[in-house]
């Protein structure tokens, strides 16, 4: 969210002390705190930050730990495998993995434009009095609980996306070679569309909010220039703002699509919960990590099967640090080009 | 600032006292496991907790994280559906015994059939879950209900998403009675399913039977009162077309040998009243405590439970065990004792 | 050329620049339009959530709803205990996360802000931030709960904690960096030591902005459910020991909501408005605050 704060000017109204006169210079106070407390509480500091260091070494280490029967027996060929048999204990991650990426990007299709459109309107239609109220409504879809989003999705959404949006879908395309095979499956409002919808609406509020902050920084400079050539509105923000916030932009994309990928509890009460690849039907039943670990890691034996999720947890652990990288270096890139705030 | 500052010290020190204080502490115990069982544990636990104040805090968390839990000594009892076999409990250092027997039944969705309407078999049961009967105007169906009006549409399976003792009990049925199931699929508590949505418990199955139409899932039979769902008469081994109560599954426990061992599996059971799908429900405990007094809590609940639970027990339809079986019980109680090799306490 | 043709040629000019004109002022209304249909899409969401969440919510919620236990299915109850827990846990995740995160963020703003210790940590903490937080109950699970051997409300405080410090970190690195540093040169040639300087002068003056970190991090760990489900588990009675399982709105919601049961649907739906006006109060009151700084 944005956090644009203007620096407090210095008060420069204090009397220089210099007018008192020096005859008898104060005594020389020993400081009652000395360096020593300087010292402890650098330490003290450094030790805050050294722990949220080895909270992430800790939680590597003991994810590995876990999935180290798995890692060894499967080594990369799990991410390669859909069997996910408890009974046989074979396991094989790209159920899961197929799931979570899936829906994280049936979920940017949707939020992206959305978003674009979202930062836009509040940047360069809505009337000055109402940007802020605006602005604060869409941040309030982040503030919503996703256990909500999961409930309301499960009772409210589902079966209406089931009548109203399924049905005719699949009545529209059944015979139709690709597009049919994508609509087919039980069209009962749960499975990867409807999670993918659900999760749109969970990260709009975070890629529309960076996008209208980035936009925001474009130097006026820059947009009164191409209005003064005549350009109209679009055209201001297709040829001038968004090149030259394009960093920014996909950083918040991808700052939205780590939320997608992470996010459990909404994907989980709508997503059906079933281990299978064998269509592409974007009805059917699927599973995603964050809903397998949720769903089974409680009763999963130690032994292959508990590994087995522990390293799904790994690898969601890698796809989000891959992608929070890409974010960073992309939206340090912006700061880098647009050099001070205006 | 000074005042808001010395509101935000005092609110601090209001809530770390509220942790600290531990309200006239009642011994609490705790247990995880099969859904199966989840309404009675739940109703005895608040009844017991009424008459003597004692907190027992049951998780209905699935059959197989019971197993996992008390195995890793994380909760003062397990429970399961599934009994371990005894070779398992004596590796293990637990032991198990039964506290009621209910029947998993299935249930359907379909607009204009009532409950009790549709008849099924495990070879009809078996088929659509491999996902060989798709349509429930299938000949299969329609050869066992001539007289009910099946819609062409597909069938929506349900089943368990998590480990479940009540899946144990389906797929040992369908083991049983269905050959190619027993290869395909076999049977525990979880496996490895060819077709079906998942639903997190007895409750997220019956949940989505409740909403997705056309569905067919597995619950357990209080589920199904309990919500008035519609249940599919099943055809047991004598050929008999069955509905699901307490007396079908009395009849299908009543071969069970309790006092030779409390491994009984009572599917499939010959018997005109029996209910093919029925289950004893089982408590897994550690013979070697390291809370002896957890453990005397744990009898002392149960004792209670058999001897008062009974009411409630029916008014779900759930089977009490029958008075013979108690005596074996307590005794597989003795056989507790705490780590320096004291026996527990029953009382 | 003959003047007639210069201005046939003008003319057929000039109707073209117009045409053109027209088509880029129709391309402008049709995606200003198209930004505005995005905008109510959005809005239509969240319309639409809230209401249902109030409607259901206020369905479900009466005064049991707050003073009853959570009963067994199919009997009359409430959400005190989950109510309680939550509220429990919430504070003291907050009380344990806060001083870390404010300390962490203290040494990256003020000491070494540019040493490669502090841009790791940066980087670090930006992980954590994003991680996903059932993948903390895990850690949580396999550290503590199994060591101890219980359930407990320790280790869903645990979770919690290390969900909030990375958030408390973010914001007040941020807050601190942008206090001017004229206030600071001000008290160090006043003679003061660098801590005094850092709590008495740096941080009073980021207070209200770090206030508003540690509310946005009170918000996020109120609806957090999958770090409490293997760490805390649930309880069906009221419990204020914390070495015990515990229940908390989230999870209560969670094991209600999927159930078939009526009355467990409907305080899961009476959960949830709690939840949602709980969370959406604490946002509005962090952006009160960051405004009334300005």
């Amino acid at each position: 969210m944005s956090t644009t704060l203007m620096a407090n000017p210095l008060p420069l109204n204090q009397a220089p002390s210099s007018q008192r006169v020096m005859s008898n210079p104060p005594p020389l106070k020993t400081a009652r705190s000395g360096p020593m407390a300087d010292r402890i509480f650098g330490w003290l500091a450094k030790a805050a930050a050294l722990f949220t260091l080895g909270m992430l070494i800790a939680i590597l280490v003991s994810l590995t730990l876990g999935a180290w029967p798995a890692i060894s027996k499967y080594g990369l060929g799990f991410l390669a495998s859909t069997t996910w048999d408890p009974v046989k204990e074979e396991f094989g991650g790209l159920v899961m993995i197929y799931g979570t990426l899936m829906t994280s990007v049936i979920a940017l299709l949707i939020a992206v434009p959305v978003s674009f459109g979202i930062a836009v309107f509040l940047t360069e239609l809505s009337p000055a009095w109402l940007k802020r109220p605006l602005g604060t409504a869409i941040e309030l879809l982040a503030a919503i609980p996703s256990i909500v989003y999961g409930m309301w999705g499960l009772l409210v959404f589902g079966p209406i996306l089931s009548t109203y949006v399924q049905q005719p879908l699949q009545a529209v395309f059944s015979g139709v070679p690709i597009l049919g095979a994508f609509v087919s499956g039980p069209p009962v409002g749960i499975g990867i569309l409807s999670a993918g919808i659900i999760l749109a609406i969970m990260i709009i509020p975070f890629i529309a909010a960076v996008m209208r902050d980035v936009f925001e920084v474009t130097p006026t400079l820059l947009k009164e220039s191409a209005y003064g050539l005549g350009a109209t509105t679009w055209e201001v923000v297709s040829t001038v703002v968004l090149p030259y916030t394009k960093a920014g932009v996909v950083g918040g994309i991808m700052l939205g699509l780590g939320r997608a990928i992470g996010e459990t509890m909404a994907v989980t009460f709508v997503i059906g919960n079933f281990n299978q690849l064998d269509s592409l039907s974007l009805f059917q039943a699927a599973n995603s990590i964050t809903s397998a670990l949720a769903n089974e890691f409680a009763e999963a034996a130690e032994g292959l099967h508990q590994a087995a999720l522990m390293y799904l947890g790994l690898v969601l652990f890698f796809i989000t640090f891959v992608v929070l990288s890409l974010s960073k270096i992309l939206l340090s890139q912006l700061k880098k080009s647009e050099g001070t705030k205006t | 600032m000074k005042t808001s500052f010395k509101i935000s010290l005092i609110s601090a020190a209001g809530v770390l006292a509220m942790s600290c204080m531990n309200f006239a502490s009642a011994q609490e115990i705790t247990g995880a496991g099969a859904t199966f069982p989840a309404p009675l544990y739940a109703k005895w636990a608040a009844e017991y907790n009424k008459a003597t104040g004692v907190k027992v805090n049951y998780q209905s968390v699935g059959s197989g994280a019971g197993i996992k839990q008390i195995d890793s000594k994380t909760v003062d009892f397990g429970a399961s559906d599934m009994p371990l076999t005894d070779e398992v409990l004596k590796t293990k250092g637990q032991f198990q015994f039964p506290t009621v027997i209910g029947g998993t039944v299935p249930v359907i969705n379909i607009k204009g059939i009532a409950p009790g309407q549709m008849k099924l078999d495990g070879q009809v049961l078996g088929d659509i879950y491999l996902g060989k009967i798709t349509k429930w105007n299938d000949a299969a169906i329609k050869a066992l209900n001539p007289t009910l009006a099946l819609p062409d549409v597909a069938i929506a399976p349900v089943r368990r998403a998590d480990g479940s003792g009540t899946t144990f009990n389906f797929t040992n049925y369908l083991s049983r009675v269905h050959p190619e199931w027993k290869a395909k699929v076999g049977e525990g508590t979880a496996v490895n399913w060819p077709v079906g949505a998942g639903g997190k418990g007895n409750e997220g199955v019956a949940a989505f039977v409740n909403r997705l139409p056309n569905s067919i899932g597995y619950v357990e039979y209080s589920y199904v009162k309990q919500n008035k769902m519609t249940y599919a008469l099943m055809k047991n081994r004598d050929g008999v077309f069955v509905a699901p109560d307490d007396e079908a599954f009395k009849a299908a426990a009543a071969g069970a040998d309790w006092n030779k061992s409390f491994y009984q599996l009572i599917t499939d059971q010959p018997g005109k009243n029996a209910w093919p799908i029925s289950t004893a429900t089982f408590i897994l405990m550690h013979i070697k405590q390291d809370k002896p007094v957890n453990a005397t809590e744990t009898f002392k609940f149960f004792t209670w439970a058999y001897k008062n639970g009974a009411k409630s027990a029916s008014d779900l339809d759930y089977v009490p065990m029958p008075a013979n079986v108690i005596g074996s019980i307590e005794k597989a109680w003795s056989q507790a004792t705490d780590a320096a090799g004291k026996p527990v306490a029953l009382k | 050329m003959s003047t007639a043709e210069l201005l046939l040629q003008a003319h057929a000019l000039e109707q073209s620049r117009l045409a053109r004109y027209a088509q880029r002022k129709r391309v402008n209304q049709i995606a200003l339009a198209l930004s505005l249909l995005a905008m109510a899409f959005g809005l239509f969401w969240l319309f639409w959530i809230l209401i249902e969440t109030c409607v259901l919510g206020l369905g479900g919620l009466s005064l049991d709803t707050l003073t009853q236990m959570t009963p067994p299915p199919n009997d009359a109850g409430g959400l005190a205990n989950a109510i309680y827990g939550s509220f429990l846990m919430v504070s003291l995740a907050t009380f344990v996360g806060t001083p870390i995160g404010v300390m962490a963020g203290i040494y990256l703003a003020e000491f070494d802000t540019h040493s490669w210790l502090a841009s790791i940590t940066r980087f670090v903490n930006d992980i954590l931030l994003s991680a996903p937080s059932i993948v903390i109950g895990l850690f949580v699970y396999a550290v503590i709960v199994t060591r101890f051997k219980s359930f407990s409300g320790y280790a869903g405080i645990m979770a919690l904690a290390l969900i909030v410090i990375p958030v408390v970190i973010r914001t007040t690195e941020n807050m601190l960096q942008l206090v001017p540093s004229g206030l600071r040169e001000a008290a160090y040639a006043l003679g003061a030591p660098k801590w005094k300087v850092i709590i008495s002068i740096t941080l009073k003056a980021a207070r209200s902005g770090v206030v508003t970190g540690v509310l946005l991090a009170v918000a996020r760990i109120a609806g957090e459910t999958a770090p409490l489900l293997f760490t805390a588990l649930s309880n069906q009675f009221w419990t204020s020991s914390l070495s015990e399982p515990m229940a908390s709105l989230p999870v209560t919601i969670f094991k209600f909501a999927m159930s078939p049961y009526e009355n467990w649907q409907k305080l899961a739906w009476a959960g949830v408005f709690i939840i949602t006006m709980a969370v959406l109060g604490l946002n509005i009151l962090a952006r009160v605050m960051t405004r009334n700084k300005n």
